[in-house]
């Protein structure tokens, strides 16, 4: 009798009974991850969120979706909180105010194991002591999965990681690309629902870095998991992103397709922060009417075909923006809405192609042209764009026109 | 081009300019006693000579027998070797009413030494390890109170300490010093572990909690194999303090549990029969041999310890 209630005071501690609750906790997951999906409710989405270390705000009301299955890529210079919001929506740091939901589960104060998220760090973190399995397996043990699953999922991850001969190493004998694949091998033998990646490609070469961002590519392809990544470079962010955040000051300037960011930024900074080499600027005058002009010195530039996001903009100080790409040079550029000749200063061959530097409205002003066209310095070409390609920011306060 | 070894064929001949091609090649050849070697090596022994003399003294003078001492030459080897000043210094010295020598005064200083290293280590390698870890509320404040604790002189706690333990009534008892040594091994020990805790990359932490490790599950499974070089500096740090203190031995124990460093000073300095030198001299290096020994061991170690503030994953 007396044993009967011991027994039955210890067996919420016991082993079996432990195992039991992850069970059913990953079950109920799992029936969550479905009806999510199948409602469309976003992956992770994050409601007002501000974050403050004292009297400095890292994060500010912010509001951010990642659908199902997307991509997301937090993009800004250092310092902009794409990290701090990262490690907010692993529940790495606790939140001052605001909500984060995942699959629609409000995880504001769960901790991070419970949130079903996987994340490799930018020093991979792996654990020095334990050889390559034994980290693999390191949350899966924390969790009592058990034994012969740990082995079938460990097998399974090695495969499409291709890292299967390193499993018995320790990580001190790995490269940095094989460290940074057991890295993310570790997120994903937890069969997590969103991954979470902090600047995972920043220690590594050039080469081995664009060659793990097309393998990180090609795993979100075959996995379709939800994924948001942290990176201050914007090829990786151009190239890997569904949608990219572009953040600045713990705010989120603008969020959007690849494409939508780079042709169609919302404000100044994004269009300088986004492209390289970066955007030329023009500080000049808008003059509203039926047909448009901006005016800068002696430059007109015919804005007709511009698309205005606010065509009630009373005109006044403006800032053009015009890509390097888009300038045209010679004969093609006589042909566009504007053009102007100007005076070769600075040519800089680059490989692929070649930067020019000149001056258009006492500004330093960039195109690119073909490697192989030959500009000299001092030489006098005429460049002209198409004004609808341009951006035009108000330049008070930087929004776009 | 030119034909480049015609050409320098041809340059060689030329008499300046083959000594050139002649010159200096390879590593520089080192005078083995040049003028800087001897100013660094005779400093070097003339050092070594001054620590190592005081030892050599004890040595030699632990071998001889008390005639032999009654000489006077306290530099001259010993002419008949003899053991006998280590045995009675290890079993038959008397301190007191006491005749069994150091070795009770030894297992005493063990019964101390060990526990409290044990203790402190344990105590101090977790709070160094939430300190530097989980930044929970009022950390800086109970941070800044251990660093001021460091601070303070041994000598104004001493009597609030007696009071307590004869309080809780571990006045006198072993378990009253372990618990004393274990408090004032705190502070230092504590700034140790956590200074060591934060070099270790947050993300190993981050990673762990990620992973669903708890508190102790990071502190066994990622923090304590990561940080051996840290331990084994806090062990000799301890094993060493601990056994050569004597303030808190003789305040805080009775007679029958002095801690050996005690009973060598009451064998050295009893005031009754002759001055037994060379059981002093036996009974000072029998004391001396435990930190002694662990310095030898670890000694690698020991440096490996202190260089280890940052370890690379």
């Amino acid at each position: 009798m007396a044993g009967s209630i011991v027994d039955k005071l210890i067996y919420p501690f016991s082993r079996s009974a432990r195992a039991e609750r992850t069970a059913r906790h990953t079950a109920e997951r799992a029936k969550l991850r479905e009806t999510a999906r199948s409602a469309g409710i976003p992956s992770v989405s994050v409601r007002d969120l501000s974050l403050s270390f004292g009297t400095v705000a890292a994060l500010e009301h912010l509001d951010l979706d990642v659908m199902d299955g997307e991509f997301l890529v937090l993009l800004g210079p250092s310092g902009c909180g794409k990290s701090t919001l990262l490690n907010c929506i692993a529940g790495l740091i606790d939140v001052t105010d605001g909500q984060i939901f995942i699959n629609g589960w409000n995880v504001t104060w769960e901790e991070p194991k419970d949130r079903h998220i996987g994340m490799v760090f930018q020093s991979y973190a792996l654990y020095p002591q334990m050889s390559v399995r034994r980290n693999l397996s390191f949350g899966l043990r924390s969790a009592r999965v058990p034994d012969d699953e740990i082995k079938r999922r460990i097998a399974r991850t090695a495969e499409i990681l291709q890292i299967e001969p390193l499993l018995d190493r320790k990580p001190s004998q790995l490269s940095g690309g094989q460290r940074q694949r057991v890295a993310i091998g570790r997120a994903l033998v937890r069969d997590v629902d969103v991954f979470l990646f902090d600047e995972p490609l920043s220690n590594l070469d050039a080469k081995l870095r664009s060659e793990l961002r097309v393998e990180i590519k090609r795993l979100h392809q075959k996995l379709a998991n939800t994924m948001v990544y942290v990176t201050h470079d914007q090829i990786e962010a151009m190239t890997l992103a569904d949608r990219i955040a572009v953040m600045k000051s713990g705010r989120i300037q603008q969020l959007g397709a690849p494409h939508e960011i780079y042709g169609h930024p919302v404000n100044r900074f994004v269009a300088g922060f986004i492209g390289s080499p970066p955007m030329n600027f023009l500080s000049g005058q808008l003059e509203p009417g039926p047909s448009p002009v901006f005016r800068a010195e002696q430059l007109h530039v015919p804005l007709d075909r511009y698309k205005f996001d606010d065509r009630g903009a009373a005109g006044g100080r403006c800032v053009l923006g015009i890509r390097p790409e888009n300038v045209a040079v010679g004969a093609e550029g006589t042909a566009r809405p504007f053009s102007h000749e100007v005076e070769i200063e600075i040519v800089e061959p680059m490989g692929a192609n070649t930067l020019v530097w000149t001056k258009l409205a006492g500004t330093n002003f960039a195109f690119l042209v073909d490697s192989e066209s030959g500009m000299k310095v001092g030489e006098r070409v005429t460049i002209g764009f198409d004004p609808h390609r341009a951006s035009l920011f108000d330049d008070a306060t930087g929004v776009r026109l | 081009m030119a034909d480049l070894p015609a050409l320098e064929a041809a340059a060689s001949r030329i008499p300046a300019v083959s000594r050139q091609l002649a010159g200096p090649r390879g590593p520089k050849p080192r005078p083995a006693l040049s003028r800087r070697n001897a100013i660094l090596y005779g400093t070097l022994i003339v050092l070594a000579v001054y620590y190592l003399l005081p030892l050599y003294v004890m040595v030699v003078t632990s071998l001889k027998g008390m005639p032999e001492i009654r000489l006077g030459n306290i530099f001259s080897p010993p002419v008949n070797i003899t053991f006998e000043p280590w045995v009675k210094a290890w079993a038959t010295a008397c301190t007191g009413l006491n005749c069994d020598g150091l070795s009770r005064g030894f297992w005493n200083s063990v019964r101390i030494t060990v526990p409290s290293v044990v203790l402190s280590i344990a105590i101090a390698s977790v709070n160094g390890y939430a300190l530097a870890n989980w930044r929970f509320k009022g950390a800086n404040l109970f941070f800044t109170i251990l660093i001021v604790g460091s601070f303070i002189p041994y000598q104004v706690m001493i009597y609030p300490l007696v009071i307590i333990l004869r309080d809780i009534g571990l006045y006198g008892s072993l378990p009253g010093l372990v618990i004393v040594h274990s408090i004032f091994g705190m502070p230092i020990l504590t700034l140790l572990f956590r200074n060591y805790f934060t070099s270790i990359p947050e993300e190993l932490f981050r990673a762990g909690r990620v992973d669903g490790a708890g508190f102790w599950g990071i502190y066994f499974k990622i923090m304590m194999p990561m940080s051996l070089p840290i331990f084994v500096v806090a062990m000799i740090i301890q094993i060493t303090g601990i056994w050569n203190d004597f303030l808190f031995g003789v305040i805080y124990t009775k007679p029958e549990s002095y801690p050996m460093t005690v009973q060598l000073n009451n064998i050295v300095n009893s005031s009754q029969g002759v001055k037994e030198y060379n059981v002093n001299m036996a009974a000072t290096i029998l004391t001396g041999l435990v930190p002694l020994f662990v310095y030898f061991a670890s000694g690698k170690l020991f440096v490996r310890g202190i260089a280890a503030g940052a370890v690379k994953g």
